[in-house]
């Protein structure tokens, strides 16, 4: 043990300079993007009036039967599959038993010593190049329920906390993995990652502010002593973590209280019972909670209300075959295909499968990949950032975008232009062409435009001296007399033809 | 296998049973009868036996993602002890959340 922690790269900017390796391992619950619960008909739609999605079998009652919603095995081994993982053959469901209000009928169904799928892994890498490549493995994913919703409002004076059962029963896939990650950066990077992977395969809309995704994070430092021993501090599951920059807070925060206390206390793993500390957000610190309890305390036996699934290559390719393609496989996809770099194809994937889709219609109708991802990236993100819309609903189409970005390269317009009106054409929805008219924007003819340069010519003795003496720059006072005289005219095209009717002189 | 009164203090206590000296007594008495009748089973070579998962032979069973009705808000609440007409209502909770 002592070897394999000493041996760890401590690759990670922010691991160099520390006295410790930090070591995370993370515990993702993932709500599957199912329309019924896992053992019931009910529905699993956000945002229902309390207590409107139960039946007897999510509450609990005596008598009812559990049956598995096929869908939700379905996505589940299918992201299974997506991160590397082995499918078993054979699974089944146990009881894990617990009290508390939100969980009806005093257990909950999950898998213990038989899971569907194990032995898996995700590779994370930072397109900044802040920390090197990050495989992480997985130790396990399984398929469970959702417990309901207790609130408790202090603030009324109520002795009483309410619940909502319409959560109750909801599919859940949990992910938990090796402890690999090394610092709390490549822990934030690596559940965006999973998050992304999770979209595309369309497994879970991954929304966290609905509770669709929620993260438990493990965290120890590994302490290399003067005697060359590596002291290894107790471990500290964080829990109520609401977003993946939380995340990353909760365990700097909580890495620099390890360090604290073990040179306090030099308590090390082993010395007590396994943590749990909640992280409160707004004062920014993580709080002890109650000990956890030990999975013997959960009196786990197989759930007999269910019976065990067993999975033939047969049914496991049919499963996987409607698989998309996974962010990572899609980077390189469009990095080769489009003659982008891996920064470009890394920012234009992390937009999700639909911002890729429009990105890939415009580089095929323009024939040019690099000319597109510019635009995606700089004016489209731009357009959707103000304007506050999803891609889905971006009012210009890629047809309208190319036609315009054409023109851009056809020299009708220079790019500033081009802005002004692919703003016109998002705010109204109307082409390219239709705006420019409509902003009195044309496309200046060739004899309009000679005779405008043959006029600035003659009328500006000094700079065509300049520019006959050798200072070519001198023709960028004619560009500021050709704008006044007529707003549309290229700008680019009055430099080039001015310096052609100078050098003739 | 000894069943020892303090197994059965602790099973008792995860199971928020409340047990008087006397019950656990019993308890420990009755429970150890139980498990040395069912340690007969031991004496068996269950080498090379796959671990039955279910008593059942059949294995997946599955029903479609289609949503069926679900119980009126009333109908839901009725048998609670105590509700509000929208939750159930349980003696406060505070600070810690359930084991997902
Ligand atoms: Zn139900």
């Amino acid at each position: 043990m002592m070897m394999a922690a000493a041996s760890q790269p401590t690759t990670s900017a922010t691991t160099d300079v520390l006295p410790y390796t930090i070591v995370i391992g993370l515990e993702v619950h993932v709500q599957l993007l199912t329309r019924t619960k896992l053992f019931c008909g009910c529905s699993t739609a956000f945002g229902a009036a309390p207590n409107t999605q139960t039946c007897p079998v999510c509450l609990g009652l005596p008598g009812s039967l559990p049956v598995m919603n096929h869908e939700a095995f379905i996505l589940a081994v299918r992201a299974a599959k997506a991160l590397s993982c082995r499918i078993a053959e054979f699974t089944k469901w146990d009881r894990k038993h617990y009290f508390y209000p939100d969980l009806p009928k005093g257990y909950q169904i999950s898998q213990f010593d038989l899971p569907f799928s194990s032995d898996g892994k995700l590779l994370v890498c930072d397109s900044k190049g802040r920390f090197a490549p990050r495989t992480v493995g997985i130790v396990r994913v399984h398929l469970e329920e959702d417990a309901g919703k207790s609130i408790h409002d202090e603030s009324t004076g109520c002795a009483d906390s309410r619940i909502d059962l319409n959560r109750t029963g909801v599919p859940l896939m949990e992910i938990v993995t090796q402890p690999d990650l090394r610092s709390p950066q490549e822990a934030r990077a690596w559940l965006n990652e999973l998050k992304l992977l999770l979209v595309y395969l369309k497994v879970s809309d991954c929304n966290m502010q609905e509770g669709s995704l929620r993260v438990d994070a493990n965290i120890n430092l590994h302490i290399p002593l003067p005697d060359g021993r590596i002291a290894k501090t107790p471990i500290v599951e964080i829990k109520n973590v609401n977003s993946f920059r939380s995340v990353e807070r909760a365990l700097l925060y909580e890495a620099s209280r390890q360090w604290d206390e073990f040179n306090h206390t030099h308590a090390e793993i082993g010395s007590s019972p396994k943590q749990t500390r909640g992280w409160d957000d707004p004062a920014g610190v993580t709080r002890a909670q109650r000990h956890k309890e030990e999975s013997s305390d959960y009196r786990y036996f197989p759930e007999p209300d269910l019976v065990p699934v067993t999975v033939s290559e047969t049914e496991l390719s049919l499963m996987t075959s409607a698989q998309g393609e996974t962010p990572a496989l899609l980077r390189s996809r469009l990095e080769s295909q489009w003659s982008i770099s891996a920064y470009d194809a890394d920012v234009l994937v992390n937009q999700g499968i639909a911002f890729v889709g429009y990105f890939e219609r415009l580089a095929t109708i323009l024939s040019d990949g690099k000319s597109a991802s510019n635009w995606m990236q700089q004016d489209v993100m731009r357009m959707l950032n103000e304007n506050t819309v999803a891609i889905e609903s971006f009012p210009v189409r890629a047809e309208g975008l190319a036609a315009l970005i054409a023109q851009v390269s056809s020299g009708a317009f220079d790019t500033s232009r081009a802005r002004d009106i692919f703003s016109e054409m998002v705010k109204t929805g109307r082409s390219a062409a239709e705006v420019a008219a409509s902003m009195g924007i044309a496309d200046v003819g060739d004899d309009e435009l000679m005779s405008l340069c043959r006029e600035l010519v003659a009328c500006n003795p000094k700079i065509v001296a300049d520019v006959k003496g050798g200072k070519e720059q001198a023709a960028a006072g004619l560009l500021g007399q050709a704008k006044k005289k007529n707003p549309n005219v290229n700008p680019g095209k009055v430099r080039q033809l001015c310096l052609e009717l100078i050098r003739a002189m | 296998m000894a069943i020892t009164r303090s197994d059965v203090a602790k099973v008792a206590s995860l199971a928020r049973l409340e047990l008087s000296n006397v019950e656990l007594d019993t308890m420990t008495r009755d429970l150890q009868g139980i498990v040395g009748f069912i340690s007969s089973l031991d004496e068996l070579d269950t080498s090379g036996v796959e671990p039955l998962a279910h008593p059942l032979g059949t294995q997946n069973v599955f029903r479609e993602d289609i949503p069926t009705d679900s119980l009126s808000l009333s109908e839901a609440l009725q048998s609670a002890p105590r509700h509000d007409g929208k939750y159930f209502l349980v003696p406060a909770v505070l600070g810690e959340t359930g084991s997902a």
